[in-house]
């Protein structure tokens, strides 16, 4: 079987620290991390191919230096990686993303199964996965949290839904997006580590997958973000002080007010 | 839109900015193609102010919201009854798409909350939500209707129809929303959401493509109460024949506690200032006595002390409980960003400097293992 893993590179997520004047992000150049729910996608991924034989491509939108994180997961375990990267990509909101992907995921030959992290943790939107199910016209299921079966045309899986979980079969090709429990997610191996030097990346610039100009970047992008701001502290905060036996006396009145 | 010829300087700042090459420039003034979507930004563009976003009758008529309502052998989420009642405020123009097998009330429920028009699609195969049945009769409804917006909830069903629906019609999604209103000089909709784990807020508009579509928190607006019955028009809406399923469901299991943190009213949370292991018994307890659920931060996840299920914050759930009483929880973003929209937050901890006093209501210097059987006690009272 195919496996294609869409991986996205994200700051490490203690790093992300605010200009206090200027509100916006400070990026200091420091090493960015594959996003915690994709590394457990890439896991998933090298976990099936290793019960039903195939292969794992993991494929990135980013800047030049998401080449580092796909070798780390050509050392965890993927056999090549995918970097589509070029100018025009700049400044996507997820349905301009979700097109560069399936482009790039079709000039791959497409894949039987494809694989998302639930969401990126610099982003939150949860978009990526079913958009690019759409672009290319496949069945997606979210939050998949186990894969009970592999069937010939079909994978059995299990997914969380507000209020429990529900185990459903879904035919091949499909697009899946996992949370972080779907598989614990390993350390590279040394064997992983020297393969990860040696392994194709590939390098596809738009001009590689064909894309159409007015549907990637910001010009695809029909979301805009008018502003940021810093949230208001909206709370005036009321300490308790003295003995623990005071401080809990008083919460307690207050509390009664509150319930 | 409306031209001020004698206004218009001829500069073309106008036709460069029309993200639907809807303007040309002839004898040095703009003319408008049938491409014109009337979303303003020529206006926007305007150095002179030539320009202006017509508030015709047919402006007027693109006002219309739709929601997406999800039900569940007859229960409708609160956050879709909140949905419609804000799309009532705003624009005074709301329809709401109601499917599967359901009560008849509940379609004068939605109209009651304030919903014009209910489209009902009795599909029986819709008994539960499902992706690719709902994503075609919403394209279809799309079609037929043209709404200005479509809201949907940002329950983990709507977050995962909504970006379908979003690629299947071409337009812009903004997920998980925290406030909605509409821009007064153009009439678009102004959606705001947390960036980077609650650090910032972000708003975002889409202007040049239909409709505007939003996943919004549940817990962020107030489920309107039902007051007297409002009149309204419900309509049956037939499954698209092509539509099909996207998978089999073969078994449903309902989780240990039905409704979860997310929906829970007190919640008390742990983290790593708990101090030891043995200390989570004194939150439990104290949770039984305010009958509230326990959740935790991210730590004690990886250390095996609670469950995943259990985890608030951004990589885990969000909650909106009435009282939150966090212990031993020093506020790292990460956390906060899943504890928004707790109304009442009490905090327990040991450094006056952490982080979560900035969020806190009623807050507490000292060490939980002091301050938690003190506070049992006089609870118990």
């Amino acid at each position: 079987m195919k496996f294609a893993v869409c991986v996205k590179q994200v700051p490490g997520t203690t790093e992300v620290q605010l200009d206090p004047v200027t509100h916006t992000i400070i990026r200091d150049g420091r090493k960015g991390v594959t996003n915690p729910f994709d590394a457990a996608a890439v896991e998933l991924a090298v976990t099936l191919k290793e019960q039903v034989g195939g292969s794992v491509t993991a494929i990135s939108m980013g800047i030049p230096a998401a080449e580092s994180m796909l070798r780390d997961c050509i050392a965890r375990g993927a056999d090549e990686g995918v970097l589509l990267t070029d100018r025009q990509f700049a400044g996507a909101d997820t349905l301009a993303t979700s097109y560069t992907l399936s482009k790039g995921i079709e000039k791959m030959g497409g894949a039987d199964c494809i694989l998302c992290g639930r969401m990126a943790v610099d982003g939150d939107t949860a978009q990526i996965g079913p958009e690019l199910a759409e672009r290319l016209g496949l069945p997606h299921v979210t939050d998949v949290i186990a894969v009970l079966s592999v069937e010939e045309n079909a994978l059995v899986l299990r997914k969380t839904t507000a209020d429990g979980t529900i185990d459903l079969r879904v035919a091949l090709p499909c697009v899946i997006t996992v949370l972080r429990e779907v598989a614990q997610v390993r350390l590279p191996s040394i064997e992983g580590i020297r393969r990860s030097f040696a392994a194709p990346v590939h390098v596809w610039s738009a001009a590689d997958i064909g894309t159409d100009p007015a549907r990637t970047g910001l010009n695809g992008s029909p979301t805009q973000v008018m502003r940021t701001f810093v949230p208001e502290k909206t709370k005036i905060t009321k300490m308790f002080s003295g003995t623990p036996e005071e401080q809990a006396t008083a919460l307690c009145t207050a509390l009664k007010e509150v319930l | 839109m409306i031209l001020d010829r004698a206004a218009c300087l001829s500069c073309g700042l106008c036709a460069d900015s029309c993200p639907q090459q809807a303007i040309a420039m002839e004898n040095g003034h703009p003319v408008f193609n049938e491409n014109c979507i009337q979303c303003g930004l020529c206006a926007d563009s305007c150095p002179a102010e030539a320009l202006k976003r017509p508030e015709t009758a047919a402006a007027k008529a693109d006002n219309t919201v739709l929601v997406v309502v999800e039900q569940s052998n007859g229960r409708v989420e609160e956050v879709s009854l909140a949905l419609i009642a804000k799309a009532q405020a705003m624009t005074g123009q709301c329809a709401a798409l109601l499917c599967g097998p359901c009560p008849e009330s509940a379609a004068q429920t939605l109209i009651n909350c304030g919903a014009d028009t209910v489209f009902f699609a009795p599909d029986e195969r819709l008994v539960y939500p499902e992706e690719g049945l709902y994503t075609a009769l919403v394209c279809a409804l799309v079609e037929k209707l043209a709404p200005a917006a479509l809201l949907i909830g940002a329950t983990p069903f709507g977050r995962s129809i909504a970006p379908r629906i979003a690629a299947r019609l071409h337009t812009g999604l903004t997920a998980d929303c925290t406030a909605l209103s509409i821009e007064e000089e153009t009439g678009l909709l102004l959606q705001t959401r947390p960036a980077f784990g609650g650090n910032l807020m972000a708003t975002i508009r889409c202007a040049a493509a239909r409709p505007q579509m939003a996943t919004v928190r549940p817990g962020v607006f107030p489920v309107p109460a039902l007051a007297g019955p409002r009149t309204g028009r419900v309509e049956t809406l037939e499954t698209p024949a092509e539509a099909q399923p996207f998978y089999q469901v073969l078994t449903r299991a309902q989780g240990a506690q039905e409704d979860g943190l997310a929906k829970a009213e007190i919640i008390v949370t742990v983290g790593r200032g708990i101090g030891i292991r043995k200390n989570m018994a004194l939150a439990y307890r104290l949770a039984e006595l305010l009958g509230a659920q326990v959740g935790v931060t991210r730590p004690l996840v990886d250390a095996g002390w609670a469950t995943t299920q259990q985890q608030i914050g951004q990589t885990g759930c969000s909650v909106s409980p009435k009282l939150l009483i966090a212990v031993g929880v020093s506020g790292a973003i990460q956390h906060l960003s899943g504890m928004t929209g707790a109304k009442t937050v009490v905090a327990i901890n040991s450094d006056p400097d952490a982080p979560i006093f900035s969020v806190t209501d009623f807050g507490i210097v000292g060490v939980c293992e002091d301050v938690l059987p003190q506070l049992i006690e006089a609870l118990s009272k």
